[in-house]
C-alpha cells in the first residue's frame, strides 16, 4: 500500500493514513490500468495499419480489421502445428509463430490491395470504399467456411505472472502474457519507426503520403510503395492477432469487425494520418474501455468507445495528434 | 550518332483537348542539347499543359513528344507512366506553385529524388533493412550527392530543417536542386522565377547556366521577359493552345507576331517584351 501510493504520487505518510478499503480501490485501478494498456497496445497495433494506408491513399481500408482476424487464425494455426510438431518450447513457438502469421498476413494484406484497390485506383472515390467493404465480408466468410464458425480456443501458454502488490486480498497482478505483449509490441513498433524514419523504403513511403503525384514524378513506383504499406500494415496487424490469441485464448470469424471498429476509432482519435497518434489513439481506446468496464458497465463498454469518436469527430476533427488536411493541388 | 546540338525533345503536332476546350493545337517545337530552350506566352497559352504532357501529368489527346538520349536511345513520352518519364527518360521537372515534401527535411527532400538508384542499389530495398554494407555506401554517395546540391544552392546549414519551414526563394532553388538529383537529361522548369527578387532572379541565372554548362538542358517556362531574354538559347511562343513564334532571342523580340499576341492579350506583358526588346 505505500508502495501503491508513492506510485501514484502521494506522500508516504499520506498514504500510510490511508484506510484498507482505499487501498484496494487503488489496487484495483492500477489492475485496470495494467489491463488496460495491454488491450490499447494490441488496438494501437492495428490502428497503425489504418492510419498508414488512410495517410498515403486517403482511403479506410475496412478489410484490415479482418487480416487481424486472419493474423490470429494464422497464429493458431502455426501453435498447433508446432505443438503438434513437438515444439513445445514456448519463445521458440511463440517467435516461428509470430514470423509465419505476420509474413502470411503480408501476403493476404499484398493481394487484397492488388485485386480489390489497385484496379479502382483514379476511379470515383468511394470505389475503394465499397470494394473493401466488399473484402472485409470475403475475408469473414472465407474463416468461417475453412475455420469453422465455432468459437476456437487456445490453452495459456504462458500462465501466472508477478503480483506487483496486494490490498486487502486484491492482489495487483501483471501476467507474464502482458510482459510479452508489451515487449513485442514496444519491439514491433520500434523496428516499424526504424523503417519509416531512416530506410529509403521509409522515405519513399513518407514522400507518397505528402504529395503522390510528386513522389511518382521523381522516380518512386508509387504502386509499389502503397503495396508495401499494405503489406507493413497487415504485417502488424497479424502481430496484434497472434497477441488478441495469446491474451483472450479464443477467437472466432467475427472478431475482426469490433477490433477493427476499435482500431479505426483509435487512429481517428489520435489523429488519422499521424503515426505517434494511432498508438496513443490505441491506448487511450483501451484504457477507456477497460476502465468503463471496470467501474460502470461491461455491455456499454463499446457504446463508451464509439462516443469518444463521436465526442472527437465533433470538437476536434484532426484528432489529438492529427494536422490539418492541406490542399493538395 | 547524336552531336552536341542534336534534338533532345522533339514534340510533333502536340494536341490537348478538354471536354470542348482546345488548350493545345497541333503544337510541334524542338528542345536541342544543350541549350535553355524557354516557352512564353501570354497567361492561358497552354505552356503549363505542353509541360504536363511532356512529365506524364497528361495524356495528350493528339501527337508524340519523343525524347533522344546522347546514346540515341529513344523514348515515346506520352506512351509512359510518370515514374518511369522520370527514371527512364530522365525528365525532371518543377512547378509553378512549389510542391516540395513540406514535412520533410531539405536533405530528404534530396534523398527521396534519388529512391530508384537506391532501391536498385540495395536489391529492391530488401538487403537494405538487413544493413548490408552495399547499401550503406549507396545510401552514402547519395547522401554526398545531396550535399553537394545543398551547398550549391546555399543551403547546406539547414540540410535538417522541414523543407515548408524555408523561405521561399530557398524553396524555389530546393525544388530545383531536388529535380537535378534525379540526373536529368531534360529539365523542365515553370516560372522558377515567379516571386523572387532582382538578387535572388541574378542567383537563379547563374545557377541555371551552370546547369545547362554541365549537360542538361533546360526547358523553360517563364514570364520574367528579361531573364528569359539574357539566358534562353531558344524561345518558342505560344498563344491559345498555338505556336505563333520559334526562334532565337533575337528573332522573338522582333517577330510582329509576337508582340501582337502579347499587345493583345496583356498590356503590362507587351511592355515587358517592349522593354527587353529595347537593347
Amino acid at each position: 500500500m505505500l508502495w501503491l501510493g508513492q506510485g501514484l504520487g502521494l506522500g508516504s505518510r499520506q498514504a500510510a493514513s490511508w484506510r484498507i478499503t482505499q487501498g484496494v480501490g487503488l489496487a484495483y485501478a492500477l489492475q485496470q490500468l495494467i489491463n488496460g494498456i495491454t488491450l490499447g497496445m494490441i488496438y494501437g497495433l492495428i490502428a497503425v495499419g489504418y492510419t498508414m494506408v488512410y495517410g498515403i491513399i486517403g482511403m479506410i481500408n475496412f478489410a484490415h480489421g479482418d487480416v487481424f482476424m486472419i493474423g490470429a487464425f494464422l497464429s493458431l494455426i502455426a501453435l498447433s502445428g508446432l505443438a503438434s510438431l513437438g515444439i513445445t518450447a514456448v519463445p521458440l513457438a511463440l517467435a516461428i509463430t509470430l514470423v509465419f502469421a505476420a509474413a502470411l498476413a503480408a501476403l493476404y494484406g499484398w493481394t487484397i490491395e492488388r485485386v480489390a484497390y489497385r484496379p479502382l485506383r483514379g476511379s470515383f472515390r468511394l470505389a475503394p470504399l465499397i470494394s473493401a467493404i466488399g473484402m472485409s465480408i470475403t475475408l469473414q466468410n472465407f474463416a468461417q467456411v475453412t475455420q469453422g464458425a465455432r468459437v476456437k480456443p487456445l490453452a495459456p501458454l504462458l500462465p501466472g505472472g508477478l503480483v506487483l502488490t496486494r490490498a486487502g486480498g486484491f492482489a495487483v497482478q501483471l501476467s507474464w502474457m502482458q510482459i510479452a505483449i508489451a515487449i513485442t509490441t514496444v519491439l514491433c513498433l520500434g523496428l516499424f519507426t526504424w523503417l519509416v524514419t531512416k530506410t529509403p523504403l521509409g522515405r519513399a513511403m513518407r514522400a507518397c503520403e505528402q504529395d503522390l503525384k510528386m513522389a511518382s514524378l521523381l522516380g518512386i513506383d508509387t504502386d509499389r510503395t502503397i503495396g508495401l504499406t499494405f503489406v507493413i500494415g497487415a504485417a502488424l496487424a497479424a502481430v496484434a492477432g497472434l497477441l488478441f490469441l495469446l491474451y483472450y485464448g479464443a477467437i472466432d470469424f467475427y472478431i475482426g469487425f469490433v477490433a477493427g471498429v476499435k482500431a479505426f476509432t483509435a487512429a481517428v482519435l489520435g489523429g488519422i494520418g499521424s503515426l505517434p497518434g494511432a498508438v496513443l489513439g490505441g491506448l487511450l481506446i483501451g484504457l477507456i474501455e477497460t476502465f468503463w468496464s471496470a467501474y460502470f458497465s461491461v455491455q456499454y463498454k463499446d457504446v463508451a468507445a464509439f462516443s469518444i469518436l463521436a465526442i472527437t469527430l465533433i470538437f476536434l476533427p484532426t484528432g489529438l495528434l492529427g494536422r490539418a488536411d492541406v490542399e493538395k493541388v | 550518332m547524336a552531336t552536341a546540338t542534336a534534338a533532345l525533345l522533339d514534340v510533333r503536332h502536340l494536341g490537348m483537348r478538354f471536354g470542348g476546350i482546345v488548350a493545345l493545337d497541333d503544337v510541334s517545337f524542338t528542345a536541342r542539347r544543350g541549350e535553355i530552350t524557354a516557352v512564353i506566352g501570354p497567361n492561358g497559352a497552354g505552356k503549363t499543359t505542353a509541360f504536363n504532357c511532356i512529365t506524364g501529368f497528361y495524356r495528350p489527346s493528339a501527337g508524340g513528344l519523343h525524347l533522344t538520349h546522347a546514346d540515341g536511345r529513344g523514348f515515346a513520352l506520352a506512351a509512359m507512366p510518370g515514374h518511369l518519364i522520370a527514371r527512364r527518360a530522365r525528365v525532371a521537372r518543377t512547378f509553378q506553385n512549389i510542391r516540395l515534401f513540406a514535412g520533410m527535411t531539405a536533405l530528404e527532400n534530396l534523398l527521396v529524388a534519388q529512391h530508384a538508384p537506391l532501391m536498385a542499389a540495395t536489391g529492391l530495398g530488401v538487403l537494405a533493412i538487413l544493413g548490408l554494407g552495399r547499401y550503406r555506401a549507396a545510401e552514402r554517395r547519395a547522401i554526398d550527392k545531396a550535399r553537394m546540391w545543398l551547398e550549391r544552392i546555399d543551403l547546406l546549414a539547414r540540410a535538417d530543417d522541414p523543407a515548408g519551414a524555408l523561405p521561399y526563394g530557398a524553396q524555389r532553388r530546393l525544388e530545383i536542386a531536388r529535380a537535378m538529383c534525379l540526373d536529368p537529361v531534360l529539365l523542365c522548369l515553370d516560372e522558377p522565377a515567379a516571386g523572387l527578387n532582382p538578387r535572388e532572379t541574378a542567383a537563379l541565372d547563374a545557377l541555371l547556366l551552370g546547369i545547362r554548362d554541365q549537360g542538361c538542358s533546360i526547358l523553360l517556362i517563364e514570364h520574367d521577359m528579361g531573364m528569359v531574354m539574357r539566358i534562353s538559347d531558344h524561345i518558342v511562343v505560344l498563344d491559345h493552345g498555338r505556336k505563333i513564334g520559334d526562334g532565337t532571342p533575337a528573332e522573338i523580340r522582333a517577330d510582329p507576331h509576337v508582340i501582337a499576341a502579347y499587345l493583345g492579350e496583356d498590356d503590362e506583358s507587351a511592355d515587358a517584351l517592349a522593354r527587353a526588346a529595347a537593347p
